[in-house]
């Protein structure tokens, strides 16, 4: 169900009665182990809501869950770690006050890669999550728990963040529509940071319509947050009228899953037959933006995750000696460990301007090179992954092959530039994908050709 | 052997400013503990940081003073660092933008003898939480009110070259940031903190090994470490030992007298700054820059010249009028409508300074205004009260805040100078002391003290001394 008809059954059966199935359908269904936590209260706020008379509150009643490293007030915020199991932040996240007040009821908090730290919801404290489509598969990540909790029709609209795909493929994995705005859009301030200067919170959902609505209510201008932009949000446009110039590295898809690929390709040929112009484009410096994004996201993730000392709040355990170290020793997993160290060793001296300053230099030029292609272009288009979701365990001992399988999602996070992903065909169990960048605060154009791929009738 | 010691300071200033740093918490250190923060000064996951523009105005207002340049496009860095006083283990401070660099502070160690100390850099940060360990130690409290109070780091160049320049040098910084409203720059209330470089070489040979002196509370114990460290380190080299001189921090005990090693150089940790991804990188706003600018701002030194020069004062009385704003405006008020600038000093400095330091007060809560001041002054000059009265009355409107006028006319403290009635008087005291009086006429010459202190008695004190002095002279010699 999407946000419209959750609207509709909402008008039929009265708010808490749906609140409250919504409620009891997480708390015995959740096979998927997308939430890890419920807010008890939600009833409460339901009724305080409906008391308050008016519905015309643009999300009026909409049950959302959020991702569990974004601050929900008096709700745990366990970032799927468990240094943070007891957590409750003392405040709301800007995008929940945005919500809340728009009249969306939290439901709860889902399940992810602890800090957002991986791509297949494997690494949380609080175990994997499943993927709705083929319960043996992983849902990706690091928002694996919100892309279930959407795929899974427990909500028709979950928050996530994105540092390096985090949402575009999650829901790519579990066919959903997932949105990364362009870097400063939302206000990231009660998101916790990973890796600041790439992360983004964007929604997931079942179809462009409820996305657009979505990141109309979160995004704009926060004086919390000293990234946040104040550029205007262009006004909602209706139906897609435009015939795009769209660029396709189609060098890059060369070696990638048969289907996916297939599947990319007839998609851009019905776009063509559509009237879009499509341009075969060279995009050269991709070749750097694994590493580069390794070395910049692990180096701030070093820094962002000192904080978490066991001193002021979190799970602090000690031992005769040692505070500090023993805290994060027992709380944090493999994952954010690994990263971690490797943060402290691309800023070490003697090593920064290697690796760090050498990043830096690298991400400027992706985006340099981006930049130039929206010169001539509206939008660029890649599969949202190189590779189908695989099965819980497969790849465990393949770091390497889960760092690369986001090589089409991290270049909008290098450049800050905003994507969005569509399920455009069901193959077996899962769908492939597609994902469009556009230029800078362009979000409408993705809209519009979401919408046009929607219609195209890729997904039932 | 002619010894030269090369030192340079490091000094943490706390603003004054309302807010912390980088969020709406009250600057304000000293409170119930732990009651001035909030989920961002606490590094709670998800909090922000967002630069309090008065953090930028003051740094600029101190650049601007010391003739420093200015980084026009700046940023923050972090400083990465694991310490239970800082919250988010790193703290936001400026690594290679600094604000502000190549300045300089001008001192005098005596008149006319001025030496520029050049400043090389001048930067922002946040201070850090306070640790208090339990007695037994088994307990470490936190109070985090300070944790985010925004800091200037001011770093000079190793220009000092005695304890006693480094003493003049914090001295004329500490009215500096004062006059600017920077800080209030206390010691003791560890509003300026100070760190120094020390190092000692034989004149025209290449620099020393530099130690670095931390843990003095009070500008003495400046003093005092710097010439431990100097004394310490000549030794060394005397005895042969030049290569014991280790690059280190050391930790002054001021109770002992004696610094002690902290940590060496391999020790130091390696702070992996990076720029602060949450705080963009940023250009200074010329038309705030301008406004700033246009405050022409007056240090200590430049004020006790002009003095010296436009009020004909002495190096003296000029030095301890400015050495506090209050004081130097307040005194500047009273020459508005008075011309003798040495008296008034005098007065000032001599009764006004002493009554406000005897009640521990400041010159801004006195009730004494600069009018009343200049009015007490004129009836002095006018010969209606004497010195002492003056200081009787300077007292009653320092308690009451009345006006010295109408205290005079008021308590009848106007000066008996008619001279008539003074010669009556001092013959009635002739002839009710003529044993005294024998004695005088047989030589003994002190008893003009004891005639005169009669005569004060019988007017109350009012008598004008110099003119009873006279009439008594001549009575008694006649």
């Amino acid at each position: 169900m999407n946000i419209f008809q959750y609207k509709k059954k909402i008008k039929k059966n009265g708010l808490k009665k749906v609140i409250r199935e919504i409620m009891e359908n997480i708390k015995k269904n959740d096979k998927y182990n997308a939430f890890i936590s419920v807010n008890e209260k939600v009833l409460e706020e339901a009724e305080k809501l409906e008391k308050n008379g008016k519905n015309n509150k643009p999300l009026h009643g909409v049950p959302i869950s959020i991702k569990d490293n974004i601050a929900v007030k008096n709700q745990k915020l366990t970032c799927g770690s468990n240094l943070l199991a007891n957590f409750i932040s003392p405040y709301d996240a800007t995008v929940i006050k945005r919500l809340k007040n728009a009249g969306a009821l939290i439901v709860g908090k889902t399940n992810m890669d602890e800090f957002a730290m991986g791509a297949s919801n494997e690494y949380s404290a609080y175990g994997p999550v499943k993927n709705p489509l083929n319960p043996e598969y992983v849902p990706g990540g690091s928002s694996g728990g919100s892309a279930a909790s959407v795929s899974g029709n427990f909500v028709p609209v979950s928050l996530g963040s994105d540092t390096g795909g985090s949402v575009r493929q999650p829901a790519s994995f579990t066919g959903c529509v997932g949105f990364k705005p362009t870097y400063g859009r939302v206000s990231r301030y009660g998101l916790t940071a990973f890796s600041s200067s790439l992360d983004q919170i964007g929604p997931i959902t079942k179809n462009v319509d409820d996305t657009s609505l979505i990141y109309r209510i979160i995004s704009g201008k926060d004086n919390m947050d000293s990234t946040s932009s104040d550029r205007k949000i262009e006004e909602y446009k209706e139906n897609c009228k435009k015939e795009y110039s769209i660029g396709v590295p189609f060098d890059l898809i060369e070696d990638i899953d048969e289907d996916i690929k297939k599947d990319f390709l007839e998609t851009i040929e019905q776009l063509k037959n559509n009237g879009h112009t499509i341009k075969k484009i060279s995009f050269e410096t991709i070749k750097y933006a694994v590493p580069t994004y390794q070395i910049i996201s692990t180096a701030e993730a070093s820094s962002n995750l000192a904080r978490f000392d066991g001193i002021i709040y979190g799970n602090r355990k000690q031992n005769e000696k040692n505070l500090v170290s023993v805290t994060r020793d027992r709380g944090f997993g493999i994952e954010v460990k690994r990263r971690c160290m490797v943060g402290t060793f691309v800023l070490s001296s003697g090593y920064s301007d290697k690796y760090y300053k050498n990043a830096l230099k690298a991400k400027k030029i992706i985006s340099k090179e981006l930049k130039n292609h929206f010169k001539n272009l509206d939008l660029l288009a890649l599969p949202t992954t190189p590779n189908k979701p695989f099965k819980i365990g497969e790849k465990s001992d393949d770091v390497l092959y889960l760092y690369k399988g986001d090589l089409f999602t991290i270049p909008a996070n290098l450049s800050g530039l905003p994507a969005i992903s569509i399920p455009v065909k069901k193959n077996g169990d899962f769908y492939s994908s597609i994902q469009f960048m556009s230029n800078s605060f362009q979000e409408e154009i993705l809209f519009d050709i979401g919408r046009e791929i929607e219609k195209m009738g890729g997904k039932k | 052997m002619n010894w030269e010691s090369v030192i340079g300071l490091e000094i943490h200033t706390q603003l004054n400013s309302r807010t912390k740093a980088f969020c709406d918490c009250k600057a304000e250190f000293g409170e119930e503990p732990n009651t001035n923060i909030c989920p961002v000064c606490m590094g709670y996951p998800g909090s922000l940081p967002v630069v309090n523009e008065e953090l930028i105005k003051k740094a600029l207002k101190l650049g601007i003073a010391t003739k420093s340049k200015i980084n026009y496009k700046t940023k923050f860095d972090r400083k990465n660092y694991f310490y239970p006083d800082i919250p988010k283990n790193y703290q936001i401070t400026q690594y290679d933008y600094p604000i502000c660099y190549d300045g300089k502070l001008t001192i005098d160690l005596k008149e006319r003898d001025i030496k520029d100390v050049r400043i090389n850099r001048i930067h922002m940060e946040e201070d850090t939480g306070k640790v208090f360990h339990d007695k037994d130690d088994k307990l470490t409290l936190i109070d985090y009110n300070r944790a985010g109070i925004p800091l200037l780091e001011i770093v000079t160049e190793p220009d000092l070259r005695s304890s006693e320049e480094a003493h003049v040098f914090l001295k004329e910084l500490k009215g500096a940031l004062r006059y600017l409203d920077i800080s209030e720059a206390n010691m003791e209330k560890g509003e300026l903190r100070v760190d120094v470089n020390v190092s000692v070489r034989k004149k025209g040979e290449e620099l020393g090994t530099k130690v670095e002196l931390k843990n003095m509370n009070s500008f003495k114990a400046v003093e005092k470490a710097i010439d431990y460290e100097i004394k310490r380190q000549k030794k060394l080299i005397i005895n042969g030992k030049k290569e014991d001189i280790k690059q280190e921090t050391r930790m002054w005990i001021d109770d002992k007298g004696i610094s002690r090693v902290m940590r060496t150089k391999e020790e130091a940790a390696d702070y992996r700054y990076f720029p602060e991804p949450d705080i963009p990188a940023f250009e200074i706003d010329r038309e705030m820059f301008k406004k700033i600018k246009k405050n022409k701002i007056e240090l200590p030194l430049e004020k006790k010249y002009r003095f010296i020069n436009e009020y004909n004062i002495s190096y003296y009385n000029a030095s301890v009028l400015t050495s506090d704003f209050s004081l130097s405006n307040y005194f500047e008020e009273i020459l508005e409508n008075y011309d003798d600038g040495e008296s008034a000093a005098n007065f000032v400095i001599n009764e006004l300074l002493s009554l406000v330091n005897e009640n521990d007060d400041i010159i801004d809560n006195i009730k004494v205004s600069p009018e009343y001041m200049y009015k007490i002054l004129k009836l002095l000059d006018s010969d209606v009260i004497s010195s002492k009265i003056a200081k009787k009355i300077l007292g009653e409107t320092y308690n009451t805040g009345r006006d010295p006028e109408i205290i005079v006319e008021e308590k009848g403290w106007k000066q008996m100078s008619d001279s008539d009635e003074l010669e009556n008087i001092i013959e009635n005291v002739i002839n009710e002391n003529q044993d005294e009086y024998n004695r005088y006429k047989d030589g003994e010459k002190k008893l003009f003290g004891f005639f005169m202190g009669q005569v004060m008695k019988k007017t109350k004190g009012q008598a004008n001394p110099k003119k009873a002095n006279k009439i008594l002279r001549k009575k008694l010699e006649e």
